[in-house]
């Protein structure tokens, strides 16, 4: 029975034929080992090696007297930051160790992190560039690839406009490539860049930025051993990010500490909470709110924490009203008793952290999901200490640090927006003419409008003309470690990829871009090389900038992305400007020149401090930090530093400030890493301060808030002549006719953040988190139902929304209805809400299953890359659904059974086998996200590139999700769906 | 003189499978043969425990008291190794074992069995140390480089402890003392014929 997703044995029989077929001629390695497994005969002409042999004499480190190296780089399968450790010995990684001296990881790796080592070893990566004719791969030499890619690109530029092409990047690019690949769109002239933040935390980076100032981890992953209650909603760290369970597990041990895991299914973290509490998808709000009644009926909350720090919780306490224990029950099925008690435990076993994940993000709710686990965490007092926080859990090596660099459609680096002072500011950086950039692109206007996102390429695609802002629709794209099977609505995707008249690929893997579709022409496949063949720097989920070493030099022909980025710069006509301050050395790009260049720029984030030789010092000295606080033992060459300087990092590396452990901690001085609330939305609003109340950072010297700093407030404090000659210069020089308007954040000096640092203040001054963020279309967070609900019962019918609509909104809702947003628009396409969902009218009936989505521990993202490593594959052989047993049993599915999942969508459908089991329960369904390979049924081996077909196949999720998008970042909704489910 | 053994904290394992990946990385074991898994009881369910399973190297090892060609032999530290240019692939130890550790290749297309592969304490076989035909046959010798099974050292969240019973016994009981629950060293009385009282 097929209890387990894996049962411990492999399938060999199925896989070892597929292996067989796909594997090219020969003795290779894994040909022999195949065969060592499989049968005597072709290890009899081994001789001396008896048929016991597991392994090729070929392989490890064989030569026990050759050297062995040791380089330290960054595992990268999730974004708790592993020290993987590689031995080397004569340029071939030989073995993996552990990583005892790194604070975050102390030795230990997951599945994924402990089998790395296979991924410069796997022979079923992209080997050399490729080119699809006539739907069949040709090999091609790098140069030719680069130029018709080139080519086609600018001949697409002068004929429909920069904003035709499509930019789509990569989480697992370092700091420094995202940041060139930013870079990359800018010089080319449009904001159509984005990468998989958009799908994992776009909502939670603007939910949480527009609460309190920045929207990042405000602890880390070591902080949560502190804590008295840590509550998990909407992840699963348990397969997701397992080393961060060690420090959970251990905080749990250590403080006696609860473990609340709120989730619709019974995670394999929840097998280890004190409590669980099962809610239906999609009602997040419902239950934090039920949460907080219970709070402010009791008077649990923190009033004193409130009225110092917080703007508009009295706004927060209306809606919470209405959620009464009742209503909490009937719209999202926990009882109230349940829920008082999380209430009392998580506002009383104080100090309590909130951990969230994709099932909170993901939704068409999710920045107002995200707001409202901020406040909760507000309500009680629980941001800017030890033990507390929003411990938001990223996905990728270095998602966070891809979203600070800026590789977005709606900013430039750092936070700066995309307005005309952002990009003066950029310019002045990369030391550029602000007109001669502005010519890059179509309009003034276009510069500064934020360009389509990830989720939305293909709508922009094939969407007549007349729906899209821009000049014209996509026609290209280019897409650099990115998998194709992450976004909603596959089939639609599909149609978009035969639509683009140029497709370049450039990946480790082929990924599902590459077979998904029936393209025939104009695609091409370049072989970047991984994470572990390229230096940088990457940001863990708690902002600390760990440095990555080279591993290996890059295999086969694959190549680095900075190289790739910059062979492509020069065909199309710019890499003189965006190289200009860059050091390259015959076609190598220097990562460390890269961040010097990103400090010189990124004053808004405080990722200013970190330069390549403190990164590397800290690398170097791991074993010297604190696992607890991360920070520096006395005595040793980082004292007082916190691990890998996480960000702020206020200045320039030379004022050597510490980074920032825990955001907004006014119990530590600015310059030992303390904060506050940032001062980012004004100073007043209707009569109300805006400035945090009787409230500071330790050893300030304006008891009190405070607005950011600009020259102006400087001299107003008659602060002003404590900058330097040198500083005043570059002063007058940014700021021109108006220097009083440069800020700490323009200031390309650092003076005015030095000068603030030493009175004790905070550059981007002191204010007040937001419970009311009223430029958000929900400034308080209300519930919504999802596009796709079963329960019709909680949503208008059509002619109440007809009437809703007719009245331009003058008409609320009925009651005890939560209706999503109307039809709207943003990022220069349609974002439809009421009318879709109203569609659930129809189709609730027979798609009366509630589809979902998540991670396995075995595999990754779009899982090319693990699913192709022969030893997670082993470990995970089939694509799945998960169905209660009461459901299965009413369609008459045994566990194991072939089963079609259909969706309410272009009569979608994928073929997977069923795991009968009481982890989702009745009318749940939830299906990993990893897979592809198959498509609609259709096993589509035969269209990868010959020899970089994954081992394992199988249906993707997203082929039967749905429309449905968040209305601030446009985050699609995967975790909330309808569905049916039969056997196949 | 240390007697190594395994011990596997069934309230910290989280089945994350690194111990699986870890022992395959380290000894480049094939496809189809797994000298470490992790299973789970109440998948799914409240009550759903995991423990991570290979070899225990036990006490008066069942395994050795069955093999016809007498393959099995004792190290000094108490780990029960077996010598595969002795080793016939009959499958008894397979039955004797309590705890499923020996895996076959699959030799021939009718069913035959290659030589027995099992968990080595990351202390390879009867020959040289960290030689190459030891390496080629069972895979790391890291005690002798000092080192542990890399299984437990790689443990995601510090579940799987190995080394000497004494000392991982000690680091079982202060856990369980600090955070008040555990449900045992699993396996313990089964392959060392004493249980661990906490």
């Amino acid at each position: 029975m097929l209890i387990k997703r894996s049962e411990g044995h492999a399938a060999r029989q199925r896989l070892a034929s597929v292996h067989q077929g796909f594997s090219p001629g020969g003795l290779d390695r894994r040909g022999f080992l195949r065969q060592a497994g499989l049968g005597g005969a072709g290890l009899a002409a081994l001789g001396g090696i008896g048929p016991g042999a597991v392994r090729p004499a070929a392989a490890g480190p064989t030569n026990f007297g050759a050297p062995i190296e040791r380089r330290k780089n960054v595992c990268t399968h999730c974004s708790v930051g592993c020290t993987v450790i590689a031995e080397v010995q004569e340029g071939v990684w030989v073995g993996q160790e552990p990583a005892w001296e790194s604070p975050i990881n102390r030795g230990t790796h997951c599945a994924k992190g402990a089998s790395v080592r296979e991924i410069p070893h796997g022979d079923r990566r992209l080997k050399y560039p490729l080119k699809l004719v006539g739907g069949e791969w040709r090999r091609i030499g790098w140069d030719q690839a680069l130029d018709e890619i080139a080519a086609k690109l600018l001949e697409i530029r002068e004929r429909s406009t920069p904003e035709a092409v499509f930019w789509l990047g990569s989480a697992k690019f370092t700091n420094e490539a995202a940041y060139l690949f930013r870079k990359l769109g800018a010089f080319w002239g449009t904001n159509n860049t984005d990468h998989q933040a958009r799908i994992c935390h776009s909502t939670t980076v603007a939910g949480v930025a527009n609460t309190w100032g920045y929207g990042a981890m405000t602890n880390s992953y070591n902080d949560i051993r502190n804590a008295r209650t840590i509550a998990i909603m909407g992840g699963n760290p348990a397969e997701a990010h397992p080393i961060a369970m060690q420090h959970v597990l251990i905080g749990k041990e250590q403080n006696r500490a609860h473990l609340i895991v709120i989730d619709p299914r019974f995670t394999r973290t929840a097998a280890h909470a004190t409590e669980h509490v099962r809610i239906r998808p999609g009602t997040d709000i419902p239950v934090i709110w039920g949460i907080l009644w219970h709070i402010f009926q009791n008077g649990w909350e923190d009033k004193e924490f409130i009225r110092q720090r917080v703007y508009g919780m009295e706004d927060v306490r209306k809606e919470v009203e209405k959620w009464n224990p009742e209503e909490v029950q009937r719209v999202s099925g926990v009882p109230g008793e349940q829920l008082k008690r999380v209430a009392q435990i998580f506002a009383t076993q104080k100090p309590s952290t909130l951990v969230w994940c994709m099932g909170s993000t993901q939704k068409t709710v999710g920045t107002a999901n995200v707001r409202a686990y901020s406040i909760l965490l507000l309500a009680t007092g629980n941001v800017g200490a030890p033990g507390t926080g929003a411990n938001i859990f990223r996905g990728h090596t270095n998602v966070q640090g891809a979203t600070d660099m800026g590789l977005d459609v709606s900013t430039l680096p750092a936070y700066y927006g995309l307005d005309e002072n952002a990009w003066r500011h950029w310019c002045r950086v990369w030391e550029v003419d602000y007109d001669w950039m502005l010519r890059r692109f179509v309009s003034e206007k276009l510069m500064q409008t934020p360009g389509i996102p990830s989720t939305r390429w293909f709508d922009a695609v094939l969407l007549p003309r007349d729906q899209i802002e821009q000049p014209t629709n996509c026609k290209a794209m280019v897409v650099m470690g990115h998998g194709g099977n992450t976004v909603t609505r596959m089939p639609e995707m599909v149609k978009g990829l035969e639509a683009l008249e140029l497709l370049v690929i450039a990946d480790p893997h082929p990924t599902t871009y590459a077979q998904v579709s029936n393209r025939r022409d104009g695609t091409y496949a370049l072989p970047a090389c991984t994470s572990f063949e390229c230096s940088g720097s990457r940001a863990a989920s708690n902002r600390s900038l760990q440095w990555g070493d080279k591993v290996v030099d890059p295999v086969f022909e694959s190549r680095n992305d900075y190289d790739i980025m910059y062979a492509l710069a020069q065909r199309l006509g710019f890499a003189g400007e965006m190289f200009k301050n860059i050091e390259v050395r015959d076609g190598a790009v220097s990562a460390e020149s890269i961040l010097r260049e990103i400090n010189r720029g990124a004053w808004a984030l405080g990722f200013t401090g970190q330069s390549p030789e403190r990164l590397k010092l800290h690398m170097a000295n791991q074993e010297h930090f604190d696992v607890t606080t991360l920070r520096g033992r006395e005595g040793t060459p980082v004292a007082g530093e916190t691990y890998c300087l996480p960000w702020p990092c206020w200045g320039t590396p030379e004022m050597k400030h510490p980074g920032t452990h825990i955001l907004y901690n006014t119990n530590l001085h600015v310059k030992e890493g303390g904060g506050t609330f940032r001062a980012r939305f004004g100073v007043e609003r209707n009569g109300e301060t805006l400035l945090a109340e009787d409230s500071w950072s330790k050893g300030s010297e304006i008891q009190g808030g405070y607005p950011e700093f600009t020259v102006a407030v400087l001299k107003r404090l008659g602060w002003f002549d404590e900058l330097t000659a040198t500083e005043k210069e570059v002063i007058a020089r940014v700021g021109g006719d108006a220097p009083d308007r440069v800020s700490w954040s323009t200031d390309l000096s650092g003076g005015i953040i030095r000068v603030a640092m030493e009175h004790g203040c905070l550059p981007y001054g002191n204010g007040k988190a937001r419970a009311n963020a009223w430029n958000l279309p929900d400034p308080v967070p209300v519930h919504r139902e999802p596009i796709y609900t079963p329960r019709t019962d909680l949503i208008p019918d059509a002619s109440q929304v007809a009437v809703m609509q007719a009245s331009n909104g003058k008409v609320a809702a009925p009651a005890g209805t939560y209706p999503t947003m109307p039809d709207r628009r943003g990022y220069r396409v349609p974002h439809l809400g009421l009318s879709v969902q109203m569609r659930s009218h129809q189709v609730a009936r027979d798609f009366p299953i509630i589809l979902t989505s998540g991670r396995l521990v075995e595999y990754e993202g779009g899982g090319e890359e693990t699913r192709s490593n022969k030893w997670l594959a082993e470990l995970q052989q089939d694509m799945f659904v998960e169905i209660n047993p009461r459901d299965a049993e009413a369609r008459g599915i045994r566990a194991k059974d072939w089963v079609w999942v259909t969706g309410p969508e272009s009569n979608s459908r994928a073929r997977v086998k069923a795991l009968v089991t009481e982890r989702v329960g009745p009318g749940v369904a939830f299906m990993p996200f990893h897979f592809g390979g198959w498509f609609m049924g259709e096993d589509r081996r035969r269209f990868y590139p010959p020899g970089t077909d994954p081992i394992v196949l199988g249906e993707s999720a997203n082929t039967v999700t749905t429309y449905g998008y968040d209305p601030v970042t446009f985050m699609q909704e995967t975790k909330v769906t309808l569905c049916q489910i039969r056997s196949a | 003189m240390a007697r190594l053994k395994f011990l596997c904290d069934a309230d910290r394992c989280i089945e994350c499978n690194a111990c699986v990946t870890a022992c395959k990385n380290e000894n480049e074991v094939p496809w189809g043969i797994n000298r470490r898994r992790v299973v789970t009881i109440n998948d799914g369910k409240p009550g759903e425990r995991s423990i991570s399973m290979a070899c225990m190297h036990c006490t008066d090892a069942p395994c050795a008291a069955v093999c016809p060609v007498s393959c099995f032999y004792g190290t000094a530290d108490g780990l029960v190794l077996h010598d595969k240019d002795l080793c016939i692939g009959c499958g008894y130890c397979f039955y004797a074992c309590p705890f499923g550790a020996p895996q076959y290749p699959r030799v021939g297309n009718f069913g035959g069995r290659g030589k027995m592969d099992k968990c080595t304490y990351c202390a390879g076989g009867p020959q040289a140390d960290n030689s190459a035909v030891e390496y080629a046959q069972y895979g790391a010798n890291r005690l002798a480089e000092g080192k542990l099974p890399l299984c437990a050292e790689m443990c995601s969240t510090k579940a799987l402890l190995a080394g000497d019973g004494e000392i991982i016994a000690a680091i079982y009981k202060e856990r369980v003392q600090r955070r008040g629950y555990g449900s045992g060293a699993w396996g313990w009385r089964t392959a060392y014929k004493e249980g661990l009282a906490v």
